[in-house]
Formats: C-alpha cells, sequence, structure tokens
C-alpha cells in the first residue's frame, strides 16, 4: 500500500474522484463564465471571451463618460493617521512664532474670546484639514481666508503641532455644565444619526473630526447650519452635512448647548 | 488507554473555561442591546464584548476542544501512548499566551475589530498576534495527529485505521489549510499595517483571504461533533455504525468541497467576479451531501439500536430508544437544530436569497443554531462522555445532565428563531443599539425580548455545565474502563487505499482551492490602486 499505487488511473477511486471532481468543476465554470452572462438580456457581450473576462471579475474600463463640472470646491486634503505623526520641538516652536498672528481672535493661548475656535489642544489634523481647506477654497471665511492663502505646507504642519500642544484650558466664559440630550448620547439611528462622540472624541475619534468641548456655542450652531444648508462643504464625503441636515433645529441647539458647557478635560487624551 | 489525560483535561478546562467568560459576555450583549436593557452610551463597549466573544467562541473555544478531543482518540482509538508529549503541551501553551496577548488589547479597547478583523479596520499589533500564536499552537496538533497516526501505521502496516483517528486526522488536515487563508490576511496585510511598516490595505483581497478560512472552518468546528456522532453515540446506546465506508467517505468529502467554497460570504463583495461567485455556490451545494450521507447513516445506526432492543415496526422503533440516555437526548437536539439550521443554511448558500439577508440577524441567528446548537451541544456530549475516563471517577448526577442539555436545546431555540425573524425583517447584525421606541422597529421589540429569554436560559445551562464537569473532578473515584468507540455492523478487515489515508483527498482540496481561489487572488494582488487607508481603532 503506497502512494504510487494511489496515484494512478488504474486505481479506481482515484480515477473517479478525480474524474468527477473536474467533471464538476467544469460544467460549474461553462454554467459560470459563459452560460449565465449570456443569460442576462440586459448585459451585451462582444464576445464569448469578453463575458469570460466579465465574469472573471478582471477590471474593465469603463466607457468614457465626463465627470460632472464641479460647482464648488470640495476639499482636497488626504489625511492619514501618520499625517502629522511625531512633532519635533523645532517645528513647535516654528509653530509657536506663527501663532502669534492668530492669537487675536483664538486668543494668547488658544482659547478664544470670541466666538471663534478654541484652538488649544486640538487634533493635529484638524487644525491641518481646515487651514489646507480655506487655503484651497474648499471652506470660505471672510476674516480667516487672508490669512490662510498665503500659508506654506511646514508653517500648516508647524501650526497645526503647536496647537496640538498646547494644553485643553477651560472655556474663557464656563457655564455650568448641562445634562447630555439624547441626540448628543443616541444619535437618531432611524435618521442616520451616530452619537456625536463616536467620531468627535468622547468614544471615538474619526481622524479629521474635532473635538467640541467647551467651543463657543453660537459657532458651533452656526456651523451645524452652514452645514445644514450646504453653505459649508468641505466635509468629506458629506459627512457632517448628511448628519446636520437630519438634525431638527432643537437638536443643533441642544447639542451646540451641551457641547460648549463642557470642560475640555473629558476629552480622551491624546496618545 | 488514555495515558495523557492531564494534557487532555487541561485542554477541555482552559476550552470550557474561556467558553463560560464568552457566553456571559454574550447573554450580556444580547441584553444589552434589547429593549429591557438599558443603553450604556458607549458603543465601543459592546465592541470590545463582541470582539472577545466572537474570538473565544470562533478561535479558541472550537479548537481547544477539537485538540483535546484529538489526543484522547489518539490514545484510545490508536492503543497507544502519545507521541510528542512535550511538543503537545507547547501547543496548548502558546494557545493560553496567544489567548492572554489578544484578550488585553481586546479588553483595554484596543482592538475592537471584532473576530473578522474587518480591514481596513486595524487593532493593536498584538490582538493580531495573539490570533496567531493560537493558529500555531494548533497547527503543532495537526502536525502530531498526523506524527502518531504514522507511527501506528508503522506497526500496523496495511490494518484499517481506526474510524475515529480517520476522521479526526481529516479534521485536522482540513484546518491546518484552512487556515492558511486567514494566516495570508494576517501576515502579508493586516500585521505590517498594524505594525506600522505600511498605511494602506487592499481590503478587497484581505476579504477573499479571510473567505478561505471562514467557510472550511465551520467544519473544522463541526469535526468534533461529527465524530462524535459516528464513533460515541452508537455505542453509547447500544448500537452499531451502520456503514463504516459510508462515514469515511463523508468525512472525505468534507475535505474535497468545505474549502473551494467560502466565497458565498462575499456574494456581496464587488471585487470578486459573478463566474467564480456561482461556482463558489455550486460547490456550496455540494457540502450538503457529506451532511446528508451522515443524517441517513447516524439515523440508520440508531434503528439498530433500537431494534436490538427489542424496538418494532416502521416507526414503532423510536420508543424502544433510550431516551434517558443524555447522549441520545444530545444527538436528537442535535439533529433537530442541525435540520433547521440546514434549512436556512440553503438560503444563505443562494445567490439571490442571500441579498435579503445578507448582514441583518438571521445570520448571527443561524450560526448560533447551527454552531452554538448542533455542534455544542455534542461538544457537551463529549465531555460527559470522556470525564469518568480523564478523571477516573463517576458522573453522578445524570438527571442533573439532562437537565442542562435541555435547556440549551429549548434556549437555543428560544434564542435563535426570533433572531432569525428579525432578520427577515430586516435588522442589522452587528449594531450596538436600536432605538425600539421607534415605529419603525417597535415591532421587532418583542422577538428581541424572547431572544433575550432564551439567551439566560442558555447562560443558566452553561453554568451547570461547568457545574457538572467541576463536581466529576471530586465524585467518589470509580474505574470506567477503557475507553471504546462505536464499532460497525460490519467491522471492516481491509480498507482501500484511498479510504485508508489521506493523500488523495488532501490533494483534491488543495487543487481546487487554486482553482477557485487562485485567479481572484492574483488578480486582486496585481490590480492597482486597490488599497484604502487604514482605519486604526483609538486612535486619534
Ligand atoms: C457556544 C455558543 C456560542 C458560540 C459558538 C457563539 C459564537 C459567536 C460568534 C462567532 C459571534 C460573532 C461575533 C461577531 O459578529 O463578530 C457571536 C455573536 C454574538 N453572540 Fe454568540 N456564540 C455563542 C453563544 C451565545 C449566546 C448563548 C448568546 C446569548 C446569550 C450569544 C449572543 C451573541 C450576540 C448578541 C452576538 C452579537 C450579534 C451582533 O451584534 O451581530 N452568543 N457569537
Ligand atoms: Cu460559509
Amino acid at each position: 500500500m503506497s502512494t504510487r499505487d494511489l496515484f494512478t488511473f488504474s486505481n479506481r477511486h482515484f480515477s473517479i474522484g478525480v474524474g468527477v471532481t473536474a467533471a464538476i468543476l467544469i460544467v460549474t465554470a461553462i454554467a459560470g463564465f459563459v452560460v449565465l452572462p449570456f443569460a442576462q438580456p440586459w448585459v451585451q457581450f462582444a464576445g464569448v471571451w469578453d463575458a469570460i473576462c466579465s465574469a472573471a471579475g478582471l477590471p474593465q474600463r469603463a466607457p468614457k463618460v465626463i465627470a460632472p463640472e464641479q460647482g464648488k470646491r470640495l476639499s482636497e486634503v488626504v489625511l492619514t493617521s501618520g499625517t502629522l505623526s511625531r512633532p519635533s520641538q523645532e517645528a513647535i516652536g516654528r509653530g509657536a512664532t506663527l501663532a502669534q498672528r492668530c492669537a487675536i481672535c483664538h486668543g494668547p493661548t488658544g482659547i478664544s474670546r470670541a466666538d471663534s475656535p478654541n484652538l488649544a489642544g486640538q487634533y493635529a489634523a484638524v487644525i491641518y484639514k481646515e487651514l489646507h481647506d480655506f487655503r484651497s477654497g474648499a471652506r470660505t471665511n471672510a476674516v480667516m481666508s487672508p490669512f490662510a492663502v498665503n500659508l506654506a505646507d511646514e508653517e500648516i504642519a508647524d501650526l497645526s503641532n503647536y496647537y496640538a500642544y498646547l494644553p485643553r484650558l477651560p472655556a474663557y466664559h464656563p457655564t455650568p455644565q448641562l445634562p447630555k440630550p439624547n441626540i448628543v448620547i443616541y444619535g437618531a439611528p432611524m435618521r442616520g444619526i451616530a452619537p456625536c462622540g463616536s467620531c468627535h472624541g468622547s468614544l471615538d475619534n474619526k481622524t479629521g473630526s474635532p473635538w467640541l468641548e467647551g467651543q463657543s456655542e453660537a459657532y458651533m450652531k452656526a456651523q451645524l447650519k452652514a452645514f445644514a444648508s450646504d453653505e459649508r462643504h468641505n466635509d468629506i464625503s458629506q459627512q457632517m452635512r448628511n448628519i446636520a441636515r437630519a438634525m431638527s433645529p432643537q437638536e443643533i441647539e441642544a447639542a451646540a448647548a451641551y457641547y460648549a458647557s463642557q470642560p475640555p478635560d473629558i476629552v480622551k487624551a491624546v496618545d | 488507554m488514555l495515558v495523557n489525560r492531564k494534557l487532555i483535561l487541561a485542554h477541555f478546562w482552559l476550552a470550557f473555561g474561556v467558553f463560560g467568560v464568552a457566553l456571559t459576555l454574550g447573554a450580556w450583549q444580547m441584553f444589552i442591546r434589547s429593549p429591557i436593557g438599558t443603553w450604556l452610551s458607549n458603543p465601543e463597549l459592546y465592541y470590545r464584548s463582541l470582539t472577545a466573544h466572537g474570538t473565544v467562541m470562533g478561535y479558541v473555544f472550537p479548537t481547544l476542544v477539537a485538540m483535546g478531543f484529538g489526543y484522547a482518540i489518539a490514545e484510545s482509538a490508536l492503543e497507544q501512548r502519545l507521541v510528542g508529549v512535550r511538543w503537545a503541551w507547547t501547543g496548548f501553551w502558546l494557545i493560553v499566551v496567544g489567548s492572554v496577548m489578544a484578550v488585553i488589547p481586546i479588553a483595554l479597547g484596543r482592538a475592537s475589530v471584532l473576530y473578522t478583523f474587518y480591514p481596513p479596520l486595524i487593532g493593536n499589533l498584538f490582538y493580531y498576534l495573539g490570533v496567531v500564536l493560537v493558529v500555531v499552537g494548533s497547527w503543532i496538533w495537526v502536525a502530531l495527529m498526523s506524527i502518531n497516526l504514522r507511527v501506528w501505521r508503522k506497526a500496523h502496516p496495511g490494518a484499517p485505521v481506526p474510524l475515529a483517528m480517520f476522521a479526526n486526522v481529516a479534521g485536522s488536515y482540513l484546518w491546518a489549510w484552512t487556515a492558511v487563508g486567514a494566516a495570508l490576511e494576517l501576515l502579508l496585510q493586516i500585521i505590517p499595517v498594524a505594525a506600522g511598516l505600511k498605511n494602506t490595505i487592499d481590503a478587497g483581497l484581505a476579504r477573499i483571504f479571510f473567505s478561505w478560512t471562514l467557510h472550511a472552518i465551520v467544519y473544522f468546528w463541526l469535526m468534533p461533533t461529527y465524530i462524535a456522532y459516528y464513533t460515541i453515540v452508537p455505542r453509547a446506546i447500544g448500537g452499531r455504525v451502520y456503514s463504516d465506508a459510508m462515514a469515511r467517505i463523508s468525512f472525505i468529502l468534507f475535505l474535497v468541497v468545505a474549502m473551494p467554497i467560502g466565497m458565498h460570504h462575499t456574494f456581496a463583495d464587488p471585487q470578486v467576479g459573478a463566474g467564480f461567485k456561482f461556482i463558489h455556490s455550486a460547490f456550496t451545494a455540494l457540502v450538503a451531501l457529506p451532511t446528508l450521507l451522515t443524517v441517513f447513516t447516524i439515523c440508520a445506526s440508531v434503528e439498530i439500536a433500537a431494534r436490538l432492543r427489542g424496538g418494532r415496526g416502521m416507526f414503532g422503533w423510536i420508543r424502544a430508544l433510550p431516551w434517558d440516555n443524555p447522549m441520545m437526548l444530545a444527538l436528537a437536539f442535535s439533529f433537530v437544530m442541525l435540520g433547521f439550521g440546514g434549512a436556512g443554511g440553503l438560503i444563505n448558500m443562494s445567490y439571490q436569497l442571500d441579498t435579503t439577508i445578507h448582514n441583518t440577524q438571521w445570520i448571527t441567528g443561524h450560526f448560533h443554531l447551527i454552531f452554538g446548537g448542533a455542534i455544542v451541544i455534542m461538544y457537551f456530549a463529549i465531555a460527559y462522555d470522556l470525564w469518568p475516563h480523564l478523571t477516573g471517577r463517576e458522573l453522578v448526577d445524570i438527571r442533573l445532565i439532562r437537565t442542562q442539555l435541555w435547556l440549551w436545546f429549548i434556549g437555543m431555540i428560544v434564542t435563535t428563531f426570533p433572531w432569525h425573524w428579525v432578520g427577515i425583517l430586516g435588522m442589522p447584525r452587528r449594531m450596538a443599539y436600536f432605538d425600539f421606541s421607534d415605529p419603525a422597529i417597535a415591532p421587532q421589540a418583542l422577538s428581541v425580548t424572547f431572544s433575550v429569554i432564551g439567551g439566560f436560559i442558555l447562560l443558566a445551562s452553561g453554568i451547570m455545565f461547568i457545574i457538572i464537569l467541576a463536581r466529576g473532578m471530586r465524585a467518589p473515584q470509580a474505574d470506567a474502563g477503557a475507553y471504546r468507540f462505536a464499532l460497525a455492523v460490519h467491522q471492516p478487515t481491509t480498507v482501500p487505499v484511498a479510504l485508508n489515508t489521506h493523500a488523495l483527498w488532501v490533494a483534491l482540496m488543495i487543487a481546487l482551492t487554486i482553482t477557485n481561489y487562485g485567479y481572484p487572488i492574483l488578480n486582486l494582488a496585481t490590480a492597482a490602486g486597490t488599497s484604502v487607508p487604514a482605519v486604526y481603532v483609538g486612535a486619534q
């Protein structure tokens, strides 16, 4: 009894085993690659080979379609988790120098005294993306855009790292902490709204989404409304617009008021 | 001749210990996402639990049962001491270390990627390394099964390999080959990203590698159960195996057709050609064959037992069966669940019908019924049957054992039937929270609540199981005699070489993997622009 007696067509088990397996394979292959493709009257094939290639999953060149003209500029920033990792002390120092011109609105410690966003301790990727978007015109603001247009790539990276490095301080006018409204806890699953925290840091952070605790209420409300009306459109794949559109005005109020009243130290620590 | 009892007991205790923990997590998951639980506001905790539950129940628990049972078979069916005991312990400890290594990042929320890995989601490196260690530990077992059989063959040239060992080795080869898919996915794709060497991943290709593992792993889970059907149940109820050859053919068929069918898990994936989906679907239909053969052979074997006990008539013999015997109960429950689960499986394997239930709770209902039900209830039966031989003590709580099996059966039906139903209504799986106050899904609240009740019945049954085994360790000593497997009606004296060795069938298994997976893998591996940025769990 050796494998030599087994792997030979004079062994009945071998010939039947291999024969039946091969037969099934051939029949199913013919059915799957030739018969069934042609059984779909709504698909046109140039010939048998074309049908086989299609059924095999060979990528096919799409017919030339001209992409629709984009009316608005969209964000072109590519963010990966490696975009800004491990800044050097020098980079942070350069960022600090550059940031002096931002202090008039965003505050000398990165905490705004007006209704501009607080930047102290914001995720670096967020500042990086917004500055790029202001520079490219994907996001516009009468005050902010002129500051951004002249920034070089490296300056944007340095500023991002500097602000991310600053400690998270309480808001300039802290208000009593409000309880979590339902829209923040649960989102609204039936309207496709996830809990805010699943991107914005308190549960998890999705790269490019800011943490929101202690930001100005007026600012957040304005941004949500801008997203909902498409006036602001630099969110990639409409992630935030889809949510803001589905929110009721009351929910926008409640979410903005809730986040404005939170101290920033409840945000998850950065690695 | 069970010599290395400590080794086998260690595998079983670790298996049932982690099973107990994962079962508790399962019941908690069931509860917390139901209308009677209060939402804990943090979906991340749910996914931690789900990752732990899936990883333990899918990888660690069944692998340990197959290994422990495999060592028991090698010693008792071959009637020789296990060769390579030190290696066996090495494999065991690799699994211990791997499990701990995987569980720590899960518990810390650094690896909530679910047990199917879900690329481009990337978790902590140590989670994946832990899973790799578990697999490597099990590969040692595969090698030992093969070596032990070879040693036996040398001593018994030309003799028929005992059925239990023949099937056991078939299962180990199936596992060795099917694990290669996930191993390739981990080593070539996920681990380089988790280790920071790359930051993009070809998610489509990774899914294909995983599907290579995902179907045949199911049959690896199933193997101990089928071995128990053929070689334990007939002996335990006083019958004989209807046909030894039929049994061998079933196990051989599992080797050949369990492998090249995994793409039925990727019917909804755009990166796979429809032609390959069709081939995989057609081969999936063939895998029903060994199961039908088994159901037939086992029913015939059971009938033999009944008639030996004086059963008469077309169906009258059913009454003559030893219904108070736990093994008989377990078999009956297992078959009922296998029947319902198999019927559901027909829907999953059909391209068009699958679209209606893809990624819904139907799927989780389905595999809990088959895996948690039909398969795991036989794991219980195996443990009960082996325990007196491993501990040298009698299991005295026969009534408690029967109650435990009944509860598992009832619990599983109560859990999974409504689970299937809400899936048909469209309830998605792997969701941490459902707002049952919303009119769109409010009608499902009742069904989900039933599932929760079933889940707690299962938890109670699982706890009873562990208590019975633990009490069995302290019962009065009693010699259970040698551990024996069922004999066939016609116990073979010679077996054709093809039915006594695995080489031909392993060769066919590999050949079909190449024909059914080769081109899709090559195509995706060589196509440009198919990688996407990784998404890191817990990254800021
Ligand atoms: C031996 C028994 C069991 C086995 C083998 C098993 C296995 C599994 C596996 C592999 C998963 C998939 C995890 C994933 O989707 O990532 C899962 C999910 C799950 N299991 Fe189990 N399980 C068992 C028992 C139970 C029990 C008894 C319960 C309830 C009491 C339960 C509740 C759940 C729940 C709720 C999910 C998640 C479904 C979802 O959210 O999609 N499991 N189980
Ligand atoms: Cu499958």
